[in-house]
């Protein structure tokens, strides 16, 4: 008795926990409202099934607990409800999978029109870089990087002049604007992660990952890492600002681009030589 | 030729029970392989240390990876500590980090895979097969040894300069061997070459445990009438066999890239703002080598405990185990199936987009047969006659543990949920809840049903249920509210918790700690159990639990050397005869003939 | 008695609680391949073993596929090695028929011959090695050099594996004390342990050479 009250008590407890707390996903503020549905669609099947199973055994405990005059049922088994359940299970698997599989082709189809952006990481902290008014990112090379280029842009390649440089500093988006993440890495693996986009993807050093994501909803928000890079991996935190079209070209208007840093660099590498 | 079973050869046909459905079955054949030679051993050394008995080794292995084990649940206390009481700067970070890579080594290769295969293997393979002695005893001795070598070099890792590795268990370059990891220097090296040796190791004690099982069982032991742990501990074997390799060439070709400066995972790289020298190396490679290993690694730690729990259920509520052949098929095809999962562990590390559906399939075919498993075990709770001793109540807490941490799989596994969860508390509970938890109830559950064969004494009843108790309700306590966190997206490996904007969880996480430290402490309730019980337990009858597998049917409790005494004994059925119609014994031992048990109605399914 | 052969689907679709199942089940000898275990023991440590070679080659024809790949030159001493390791494996191979019908001198002669070859081939292979090492190619200096001189050894250690029991059985051998049958199993499973380890040098090379 007390067995199965106890046992009672988790399971159901399980699902009080559930209702009684305030913990829950934060609001979304991407487009991927659609991997909160399949989630949540995944919570409710998942949660059915455990409480199903849980309060079934827990009544199984309570019915067939030792009596001793009873005897226990001789049965090795019985093909007709193993076959149901594998069924049922087999379908509840498949409508499990297809909705998900149908927002992971959306995950990995990039719209056009999406801007590009990106997204380098080091040890420990982000770096951003947009195209410019060209629109294409210029090359890169982790064998460029040098005090003068921290990304290690290729000075040869024209497209990589206009690239506006966004270092140690937030990253400002547009709302509602498609942005494709192209994702860096210059010493380990990071991970670009935003809980309230969702979205996530390692960076991986010789290799340029990516996502995409529409932010739908203004404010700012706090970028994770979520790979394991080292020691200061906890405090690899940035913020990114999800903003108006008025105040993200204020913005944009102030940053500088490859040629102007690198200029500018030369005349502080210019002064501090003169000064010696 | 010598009837090697001593058998009074004696063709009796008992036609009076049932008149005609029982035909003459009693007939055994004479033997046809030459009795195995038993090594007999000479000193003290070769008794005690260098044994070469299974049940011996067994115990050894036991030992050693339940003392490794309290390393690595003391590191989780401490790290516990840190997160919710971050003011007492208990730890710093890369002290955190190496404790996190340690914990998760530890308990994952050195404590799961070697307790369930090495000791739980040794014990009862040869028991439980009929066997006097696994084949290759000197091998199974060798192995043992290896692994004890390896734990020393694992343990040797925290007295090097700079301490053991900071990579996380898996170890993933470039991180693992560059300067912003602690530990990347002798730490990595000496965790490389540890998991070299547990997996030369193993191959030696695998080799044996397949071979006894195939080679050497008992007359009558067809693989059919083998208790379901022998099939899961089998299955899981061919698994390691098949999966370790993964894992040493990964570890093989990393040692080399942090020794000798190779580019096998080295990509060209910064680090400490300094140019490596290496080029061109694929990290995503040493993870698709390391979770080849990794993900029937699940496996390997699950399937044993899968085909105990199959045999505590039984035994304790009194039936066969329903569907047995199901669950040996599905054994079999997890077994498979876990082999072509392993990416759904990298869904976000980079690799091609498209092979998420390929993975996500085949990882959400794999719940099929687990939940099988699930059912059948609570359907052989239906109409049994449960005693509610302590296996079965790990049991139980088992199953609720096992279908909890199970159905979150289906969260991961589905490769768009996976997105934001990954990396997250989430996942931490999720496998805490199915391989961590639920494996450790198995074992405890194990110990206090094979207690009395190894020692002959019971363990005590009153304290292991005060021990399930606190163990199964706080480890569930610890771990369900990380699911929430895991919503909440709080990324894991954090030395500082995250705090999200949206809602606070600094409660949320005293409370764990707190739980983790009461489970930590309670399992002192245990240990002095068994430490009481081996001096002065209660003395255990013979098949304190009335059960049918071969391991209760020694001559002698605990069985000697050699096991069978005189003559081994000859199986007549399969091992879950509880309950038969017609039958006034509730069990029937395996190795008891028909014509002891007349009157046994089986019916056909 | 002869056992009949059932295919591993029959196995696994036994219903062991039936009588009639029961009927055969008992008269079962409790094993389930007709070998021995020692040969048994020789395959899973070949299946293993093939398994760690296949993980090596996947990884090689991942990892060439990179733009830093740079070949390396094969030295004319590794045909030479092959030819010796092909001898070698010829040698086992009469060892083992001599030691079939028991031409006892035959079999130490051969014993002594195999295990000279082999050594001259670990001998051999470190020549390599030094000729390249003079050369400069240093494994940390290009990736395909590092799988060369990692594949060689892990060969090698297969190798230097598999002379620990020709020692062992070929002292038993010397000293005179063993079962004919006994003897007879030994020489056999080291015989298709060396023709293994010939196969997986013919793919290690192979690869090598055609890339």
């Amino acid at each position: 008795m007390f067995v199965a009250f106890i046992l009672f008590l988790v399971v159901v407890g399980t699902l009080v926990f559930h209702f009684w707390s305030p913990y829950w996903l934060t609001p979304v503020a991407s487009n991927w409202g659609s991997m909160d549905q399949t989630l949540i669609l995944t919570f409710w099947v998942t949660g059915a099934v455990f409480m199903a199973v849980g309060l079934f055994m827990v009544y199984c405990v309570w019915r067939y607990r030792y009596q001793k005059d009873r005897k226990a049922e001789y049965k090795p088994e019985d093909k007709k409800l193993e076959f149901r359940l594998t069924l049922l299970t087999a379908i509840g698997v498949v409508a499990l999978l297809a909705p998900g599989l149908i927002v992971w082709k959306d995950f990995v189809t990039v719209p056009k029109n999406a801007v590009e952006v990106e997204v380098v990481g080091y040890q420990w902290g982000w770096n951003y870089r947009l195209p410019g008014e060209d629109g294409i990112l210029g090359k890169t090379d982790i064998k460029n990087i040098s005090d003068n280029n921290p990304y290690g842009l290729d000075l040869n390649d024209s497209n990589s002049k206009d690239d506006i440089m966004v270092q140690d500093a937030d990253l400002h988006l547009q709302i509602d604007k498609p942005v494709k993440l192209l994702l860096r890495s210059i010493d380990a693996l990071h991970n670009f992660y935003v809980p309230e986009f969702r979205a996530k993807m390692d960076m991986v050093p010789g290799m340029i990952t990516f996502y995409w994501l529409t932010p739908t909803k203004t404010g700012e928000y706090e970028i994770l890492c979520a790979e394991l890079c080292g020691t200061g991996h906890y405090a690899m935190l940035g913020t990114v600002l999800v903003e108006e079209e008025r105040d993200y070209s204020n913005w944009l208007a102030q940053q500088i681009t490859f040629e102007n840093a690198l200029a500018q660099n030369r005349t502080i590498l210019q002064l501090a030589e003169n000064k010696k | 030729m010598p009837d090697e079973f001593g058998y009074k050869i004696e063709a009796k046909v008992d036609m009076a029970a049932s008149g005609t459905s029982v035909p003459p079955i009693d007939y055994v054949p004479v033997a046809e392989r030459p009795e195995q030679e038993l090594y007999h051993s000479k000193s003290w050394w070769t008794t005690y240390v260098f044994s070469q008995d299974a049940k011996y080794i067994g115990i050894q292995y036991t030992c050693v990876a339940t003392a490794i084990a309290l390393v690595g649940l003391t590191l989780s206390l401490l790290m516990r500590i840190q997160l919710a009481f971050p003011n007492l700067s208990l730890l710093d970070a890369s002290v955190y980090y190496q404790f996190i890579t340690m914990h998760g080594m530890i308990m994952v290769v050195f404590f799961l895979t070697a307790l369930f295969l090495g000791g739980f293997g040794n014990l009862l393979i040869p028991l439980m097969c009929g066997a006097r002695d696994m084949v290759f005893p000197y091998v199974n001795m060798l192995s043992f040894w290896v692994f004890v070598l390896a734990v020393l070099v694992l343990v040797a890792s925290f007295f090097v300069p700079g301490g053991p590795t900071g990579a996380g268990w898996t170890l993933y370059p470039p991180q693992a061997i560059t300067a912003g990891t602690p530990g990347n220097l002798w730490g990595i090296v000496l965790m490389l070459v540890s998991l070299v040796l547990f997996v030369v190791g193993f191959t030696m004690g695998g080799l044996n445990y397949v071979i006894t099982v195939l080679q050497a069982r008992t007359r009558g032991m067809t693989l059919m009438r083998l208790p379901l742990s022998i099939w899961g501990i089998f299955v899981a074997t061919i698994l390691a066999l098949l999966a370790f390799p993964a894992l040493l060439v990964g570890g093989i070709m990393l040692l080399l890239d942090a020794v000798f400066g190779t580019s096998f995972f080295m990509p060209a790289s910064v680090s400490m703002g300094e140019l490596l020298q290496t080029e061109g190396g694929s990290p995503i490679l040493f993870q698709h080598l390391f979770w080849f290993f990794g993900h029937p690694e699940v496996y390997i730690v699950a399937l044993p405990a899968f085909g105990i729990v199959s045999d505590l259920i039984s035994v304790h509520a009194r039936k066969n185990i329903f569907g047995y052949r199901m669950m040996v098929w599905a054994l079999v095809i997890i077994g498979a199936l876990s082999f072509i999962v392993w990416a759904h562990h990298m869904y976000v590390a980079g690799m091609n987009p498209w092979f998420g559906y390929f993975f996500a399939t085949t990882t959400l075919i794999i719940a099929v047969p687990t939940a099988i498993k699930v059912y059948n075990w609570v359907l052989t709770l239906w109409r049994g006659n449960i005693h509610l001793t302590v296996p079965m109540l790990f049991t139980l807490g088992f199953i609720i543990t096992f279908l909890n941490g199970g159905l979150t799989g289906l969260f991961l596994g589905n490769v768009v949920i996976d997105v934001p969860l990954s990396d997250t508390y989430f996942v931490v509970a999720h496998f805490h809840m199915v391989m961590g938890i639920a494996p450790v109830l198995v074992v405890f559950g194990a110990v206090y049903h094979w207690f009395p064969l190894v020692t002959g004494r019971m363990l005590d009843q009153g304290l292991g249920k005060l021990h399930f108790w606190i163990t199964f309700v706080g480890a569930y306590m610890i771990y369900t509210p990380m699911y929430y966190q895991g919503f909440l997206g709080v990324p894991r490996r954090y030395f500082e918790m995250y705090e999200s904007s949206y809602i606070s969880t600094v409660g949320l996480n005293v409370f764990i700690t707190l739980s983790a430290l009461v489970v930590g402490l309670a399992q002192i309730i245990f240990f002095y159990n068994v430490i009481r019980s081996v001096l002065k337990g209660e003395k255990a009858e013979k098949n304190p639990w009335k059960a049918n597998s071969l391991e209760w049917q020694t001559p002698k409790m605990p069985p000697e050397h050699g096991n069978w005494g005189e003559k081994l004994p000859v199986v007549y059925r399969w091992p879950y005869d509880f309950s038969v119609p017609g039958v006034d014994k509730e069990h029937i031992p395996q190795n008891v003939s028909p014509s002891e048990v007349a009157g046994a109605k089986v019916e056909k399914t | 008695m002869k056992k009949k052969e059932e295919t591993f689907f029959q196995l696994i679709s036994q219903k062991p609680w039936e009588a009639s199942q029961a009927k055969l089940d008992n008269k079962h000898d409790g094993k389930t391949l007709k070998l021995s275990r020692e040969k048994i023991g020789v395959r899973t440590i070949m299946v293993v073993s093939t398994v760690i070679f296949s993980f090596f080659v996947v990884a090689y024809a991942d990892r060439m596929l990179i733009h830093d790949w740079k070949n390396m030159p094969e030295p004319w001493l590794l045909w030479i090695n092959t030819c010796i390791l092909m001898i070698t494996s010829y040698f086992f191979h009469k060892t083992k028929i001599a030691s079939d019908r028991s031409e006892n001198v035959k079999v130490k002669n051969g014993l002594f011959t195999v295990g000279f070859l082999s050594f001259t081939f670990i001998f051999g292979q470190m020549l390599v090695w030094y000729q390249l090492l003079n050369l400069g190619y240093f494994a940390a200096s290009n990736v395909a050099n590092a799988f060369f001189y990692m594949l060689t050894t892990i060969h090698g250690l297969h190798l230097l594996g598999g002379l620990i029991f020709w020692g062992l059985t070929t002292s038993k051998f010397l000293k005179g004390n063993y079962r004919i049958s006994k003897m007879q199993r030994s020489i056999e499973l080291c015989a298709i342990y060396w023709h293994f380890l010939l196969i997986v040098w013919f793919v290690l090379f192979g690869l090598m050479l055609f890339t």
